[in-house]
């Protein structure tokens, strides 16, 4: 279900850009970077915690369900949210280095570069390698917490980093 | 007693990696921040050959682990390409669309080809390493 779902929002992301209109690629930013942001957030600092204080048994079953969504859910809102917000700074010109508030956008791309590098090196592998650690006969509890740990710290850095969006974006709108 | 997960003695291909696409980055956002002037390439060359040599480096290195899950390795990593080549595809589109020419376009495409290509090998590498 969850990859026809994902064809017809590329779908539309591809359409938005070719379009070059102000109201899709702004819809598409916005929808797209809150639900990253508000996932983070929650991962990080809400599910995070409670997986902790979960009994191994539960944190599993947690897993299980959580993990498939995240692997189709966390790439695709990415993707959108950047495709999409570089298409709109390119047609509202605050890509450019004349903006006057450049300085905050080059910050953007720098917090944007390091949430990239940790959801690409260290979330996304993780994630995938739980997915296959529960599809086997026996799966080792030992690798999916060690996995899930690393993931939800991922999430929680990723979560902070989104912090740092928020002020840099409001900052932006409100010039 | 706490069960702990089957570590064994591998490369830092996790590390590598990340430095990897840490410099591309680092390219993109020198590149990204002088728009729509023109600058000096010469950095963003660099840190895109630092990038590549670093991909280089991982793959040596895994290449001469031994008994590693080569199988189990490829059969994800055919699949992660997949994706990735969609995605660096989609990315190569906004580039184009976007009027991105000549030399800029040339980093900007070589960059996202050590992503597609170093995304995967980590993705592969880290399922690979728990299989029994």
């Amino acid at each position: 279900m969850g990859l026809p779902i994902v064809a017809v929002i590329f779908a539309a992301l591809v359409t938005a850009i070719i379009a070059n209109r102000l109201w899709p690629l702004m819809f598409l930013h916005v929808v797209f970077g809150a639900a990253w942001t508000i996932i983070d957030l929650f991962l990080g600092f809400v599910i995070g915690p409670i997986m902790k204080r979960l009994p191994v048994p539960a944190r599993i079953e947690l897993t299980t369900r959580l993990m498939p969504r995240t692997v189709i859910i966390m790439p695709t809102i990415v993707t959108v949210t950047l495709a999409a917000g570089w298409q709109l700074g390119t047609l509202m010109g605050t890509v450019n280095s004349s903006y006057y508030n450049h300085g905050w956008i080059v910050a953007s791309y720098i917090v944007v570069g390091c949430m990239a590098v940790i959801a690409l090196g260290l979330l996304s592998p993780a994630n995938i390698a739980v997915l296959f650690e529960l599809k086997k006969p026996n799966p080792n509890p030992a690798v999916i917490q060690t996995l899930m740990k690393r993931f939800i710290y991922a999430a929680g850095f990723t979560g902070t980093l989104q912090l740092a969006t928020l002020v840099i974006m409001t900052k932006i709108r409100v010039g | 007693m706490t069960a702990h997960a089957p570590e064994r003695s591998l490369p830092p291909v996790t590390g590598l990696a990340m430095a990897s696409l840490a410099l591309i980055i680092i390219g993109g956002i020198y590149l990204a921040a002088h728009l729509p002037e023109r600058v000096p390439l010469t950095p963003a060359a660099i840190l895109l050959a630092a990038s590549a040599l670093l991909l280089t480096v991982n793959l040596v290195m895994l290449s001469r682990v031994r008994g590693f899950a080569w199988k189990r390795f490829f059969s994800v990593g055919r699949w992660a390409l997949l994706a990735y080549a969609i995605t660096a595809g989609l990315i190569e589109f906004a580039f184009l669309r976007d009027g991105v020419r000549g030399g800029v376009l040339v980093i900007l495409t070589l960059s996202i080809i050590v992503y597609a290509v170093h995304v995967p090998i980590l993705i592969a590498f880290t399922v690979a390493r728990y299989e029994r």
